[in-house]
């Protein structure tokens, strides 16, 4: 833990506690950028082409154009964040130098190592990394990541794997705090992650950074749901600006998200929306076409 | 005495559990009605376009100035301290202008330039730690306004009357001193004994 216990991973997770209860939204130019912030985005996500378009034309997603996330950092104010392909810590040391705010080593684009994720800790940037469960997420904070996201499905503006993998985090996390410390050795055993965090997590019952939801938000109600199921903040990525009419729905979203407890407001959020996108059945794709199963 | 905390976004919940350890009794704040009764109210850090984009939609803008105007106290952390300054540039934005003072938005930096100093206070003798996280800087402050800390020649930490601003996290340290102090000017109004 001697990594964690320092002003730099800190301020790292300081960052991640600003964002807590806020809607990070996905973007590909400047315009989408300042619809975003308008509409009470605490933070936007750069990325060349949003899931839904990667899954529909395929091809290698990588790192968006340093000139295009340069532009969203000079529109809006609020905290920038831009994705690297799994694995490739130059993208990450091209996006520290560009001075962004957080970046995400994501499934979403395609992967650059399939054995290994980017050493995070050797970087003054926070990163936020995926997790489909307690061990991925525990591997990724080792790794140095100062947030945790659910991979859900994303691009497929299906809330079911996001939903998958919040309660498979929480209930694991749960379970932890019951076990005693020698089962706590086999318990890191079988989570493949150190038992140091093991031993931490099962103190606090909590992760020891932030955990936040993503992959398949595409309505107020889906907020509501994945924050009442422990999330602390919520990514959306396609299903704003695939929607038919992103300003109202990207507003609607955070005004869902900062009442999720409160159904009154989260109907009146729901109310007079356009189109969601029109998603995807998890059961009717091929193995292949997951994003989820990038990264171990 | 209760306090209350602005729920719309950011790191409330890390206020909530300063005020647990002072033992006073809080309450998250999402609408007007969550107001009554409260003896302070704490802006807590996160987002400041997020908060006054919701505040100003929901009606808890208009409500908290009536907050103010009933003699309510304040404390705004960082994005906390932007909504109470009257001035706000980079880029120039809305506030409930309650501080007489002028801020500038993300003053340091991006988030590369957020960091932990150690600093004197005139809360006490001992340096106090202070978080930074985009923090903005108070560029200027009127007459009535006491600077209790500065930092690289930059008023940090700010008084006037019933209102208390932090451009640091005070609520991400384990030391409780600014929330004490804070807690009793909300119990004492204007005058708390140091």
């Amino acid at each position: 833990m001697e990594l964690m216990n320092n002003n730099l991973w800190r301020v790292k997770v300081g960052l991640a506690e600003m964002l807590k209860g806020g809607v990070i939204m996905d973007v590909t130019n400047a315009e989408q950028a300042k619809i975003a912030e308008d509409a009470g985005a605490c933070a936007v996500m750069a990325l060349e082409r949003v899931p839904s378009d990667i899954r529909k034309e395929g091809g290698v997603a990588r790192m968006a154009a340093p000139r295009i996330i340069r532009e969203i950092m000079d529109t809006v104010s609020i905290p920038v964040m831009a994705k690297v392909r799994i694995g490739h810590f130059a993208e990450a040391q091209v996006l520290e130098a560009l001075e962004v705010d957080y970046i995400d080593e994501s499934e979403v684009l395609t992967p650059a190592d399939e054995e290994h994720h980017v050493w995070k800790h050797g970087y003054k940037v926070p990163f936020v990394c995926g997790a489909r469960n307690l061990g991925e997420a525990l591997r990724r904070i080792a790794e140095g990541a100062a947030m945790v996201r659910t991979k859900g499905e994303a691009g497929s503006g299906n809330i079911v794997e996001a939903v998958r993998h919040m309660r498979t985090i929480v209930s694991q996390i749960k379970r932890l705090t019951l076990l005693g410390e020698e089962e706590l050795v086999h318990e890191s055993k079988e989570l493949g992650s150190p038992f140091e965090l093991v031993a931490w997590v099962a103190q606090h019952g909590k992760l020891p950074v932030p955990n936040f939801s993503a992959g398949g938000i595409a309505t107020p109600a889906d907020a509501a749901l994945v924050m009442q199921l422990g999330a602390e903040a919520v990514f959306v990525g396609s299903g704003i600006f695939k929607s038919s009419d992103p300003a109202v729905r990207a507003r609607a979203i955070v005004k869902a998200t900062t009442h999720y407890k409160d159904p009154k407001v989260v109907l009146e959020a729901s109310e007079e929306l356009g189109d969601a996108m029109k998603g995807l059945d998890i059961r009717q794709m091929d193995e292949k076409d997951l994003l989820q199963t990038r990264g171990w | 005495m209760k306090i209350g905390i602005v729920a719309i976004q950011g790191d409330y919940q890390a206020h909530a559990k300063v005020l647990e350890r002072l033992g006073v009794s809080y309450t998250f704040v999402r609408i007007p009605a969550d107001l009554a009764g409260l003896a302070g109210v704490i802006l807590p850090g996160g987002e400041s376009t997020t908060h006054l984009k919701v505040m100003t939609e929901e009606g808890l803008f208009d409500a908290l100035k009536k907050f103010a105007a009933a003699d309510g106290a304040f404390f705004g952390t960082c994005a906390g301290a932007i909504l109470l300054a009257k001035e706000v540039h980079g880029p120039a934005q809305a506030s409930l202008g309650l501080l007489n003072a002028s801020v500038l938005r993300n003053g340091y930096g991006r988030q590369l330039a957020s960091d932990v100093h150690m600093g004197q206070t005139k809360l006490r003798a001992q340096p106090l730690e202070m978080v930074f996280i985009r923090a903005p800087i108070i560029e200027s402050v009127g007459a009535n306004v006491e600077i209790l800390a500065d930092d690289a020649g930059h008023p940090v930490l700010v008084r006037e009357g019933k209102i208390l601003a932090a451009t640091f996290h005070p609520e991400l340290s384990d030391d409780t001193a600014v929330h004490d102090y804070f807690v009793r000017m909300a119990r004492n109004g204007s005058a708390v004994a140091r």
